[in-house]
């Protein structure tokens, strides 16, 4: 029996501070999608399900190269397939691994109200605790890359989870290894960062890709997986990666300043009746309630 | 404002619970995370069956080998000490595991025979017998012992032999063996394919 447990820094829905936040120190993990060199052999999709036990369900032909539209509750890691015309009319068939990005400041973890639901270990990965899930899909609202899914059957919701249980024991996840090309790569985060770099310089210098980028957007944070592609400015062309992504402002002001103005407004509440029970004591019942019964 | 002890008690009691609401548990807060689902299950190395890249691989059973176990598949992954793969395998490969836990797969021999439009399941035994008497009928018919200028060749050329990309060197010899014994010259390899 493994006793593997992660430390946790972030806590959905929850009052106050994380114990032990910050006392430990923990890596980042990261991952590394080179679109550059992916072949779209899906090896990490079929790795993925094989190694969470789901079963390998139809697929949707879509007129594209890609197994379905997009990722479902049970199929956590889609390859997404886009035929790209470029300004020169030649044609590119760009291929993105899609999957949760493990956002250092994660939206759906903003969003959820459930307490525990959602939770970020000091590795960087972003876990959803079913046991702990009510189900509301609030996290699909704070997510900017449409990720988190909802299982019908059991009214929870799903994601990747960087596969945490092959990551705490010192493996690195099912997809990576799958990865024939080598395209895929896992380690730090800073290491992670330095090789993406590497390879968008000689795409730039040596290859015809002088947009040649990573993306790790700021707007969340920076994520805990990073892409190297061939048009860094142009990111929409890979099934939709967000140029800017960010926690949306709803979300933001929902959980940040009218969260707090409901608690204030409800110690306020707590705190006049209290101050008025101080004050002037309990309420006198007068006599005349009484008159119509009998003494 | 007189202080009771029983006072003192309640708001202590208060005080503490209200603390550990907001948040100052003394206790870090970990997360139990799913069992490994390999963490004590037999590695076994393998080979892939499937291309001739013969990427290896690695088998886990669940059970240590002892006696009163039957070993039951619950994950294939790659073999990172594979000078081929490194660790890597392609989709086919990576659903090794369905080949193994499937419904449909073939457990005992089938033999569609001359003009029959479905296959039907014989016994072990009666298959090999089968196999045998056709080699043996197919070698005599087509045996070639002189060629056209008279030279002993001692060839059978109305056979050959396709190995595979997980038979091993020995096994590999042994077939070679074999095969030219009978005089089988059509010696292939699905490495070639």
């Amino acid at each position: 029996m493994s006793q593997a447990t992660l430390q946790i820094v972030k806590i959905s829905g929850h009052a106050g501070t994380v114990p032990g936040a910050g006392v430990e120190r923990g890596e980042q993990v990261c991952k590394l999608v080179d679109t550059t060199t992916c072949i779209g052999c899906k090896a990490c999709e079929v790795a993925c399900l094989e190694w969470n036990g789901y079963q390998f369900s139809d697929t949707t032909f879509d007129n594209t190269y890609q197994t379905m539209p997009q990722t479902a509750w049970n199929y956590w890691n889609l390859i997404k397939c886009n035929e790209h015309e470029r300004e020169d009319g030649t044609l590119q068939l760009l291929m993105r691994k899609d999957q949760c990005m493990h956002c250092a400041d994660p939206g759906c973890l903003a969003a959820c109200p459930a307490d525990g639901a959602i939770v970020q270990y000091a590795n960087g990965i972003v876990d959803f605790q079913q046991q702990n899930c009510i189900g509301c899909g609030y996290c699909v609202s704070g997510c900017p890359f449409d990720i988190p899914k909802f299982n019908p059957a059991t009214k929870k919701m799903f994601k990747c989870t960087l596969c945490a249980d092959r990551v705490t024991v010192g493996l690195e996840p099912a997809c990576i290894k799958a990865c024939p090309t080598g395209c895929l790569h896992f380690g730090a985060k800073e290491d992670m960062k330095v090789i993406a770099e590497d390879r968008a310089q000689q795409l730039r210098e040596h290859f015809d890709f002088k947009d040649a980028g990573v993306y790790d957007p700021a707007g969340v944070g920076g994520t805990g997986v990073i892409y190297v592609l061939h048009d860094v400015k142009n990111p929409e062309a890979y099934g939709g990666l967000p140029r800017d992504p960010h926690v949306p402002w709803v979300v933001r002001i929902w959980k940040g300043p009218a969260k707090w103005l409901g608690n204030l407004a409800m110690l306020g509440g707590i705190l006049g009746v209290t101050l008025h029970y101080l004050r002037f004591g309990p309420k006198e019942v007068g006599p005349e309630r009484h008159k119509g019964e009998q003494p | 404002m007189r202080k009771t002890r029983r006072d003192f008690l309640k708001a202590s009691t208060v005080g503490g619970t209200a603390l550990t609401l907001l948040g100052l548990e003394p206790t870090p807060a970990q997360a139990q995370l799913r069992e490994l689902k390999i963490a004590g299950a037999t590695q076994t190395r393998s080979t892939c069956p499937y291309c001739s890249v013969s990427c290896g691989v690695l088998i886990y059973t669940i059970g240590d080998k002892a006696k009163n176990v039957t070993p039951q598949v619950v994950h294939v992954e790659g073999d990172p000490d594979h000078p081929i793969n490194r660790g890597t395998l392609c989709p086919k490969g990576a659903s090794l595991e369905q080949d193994i836990l499937n419904p449909r797969r073939l457990l005992k021999p089938q033999v569609r025979r001359p003009g029959s439009d479905h296959w039907e399941d014989i016994p072990w035994n009666q298959a090999v017998d089968e196999i045998a008497h056709w080699v043996k009928k197919t070698r005599e018919e087509t045996f070639v012992e002189t060629d056209a200028t008279g030279r002993t060749v001692n060839r059978c050329e109305g056979i050959a032999w396709t190995g595979g990309c997980t038979d091993t060197n020995e096994f590999n010899y042994l077939v070679g063996k074999a095969m030219r014994s009978l005089g089988v010259c059509y010696l292939e390899t699905q490495a070639r394919v």
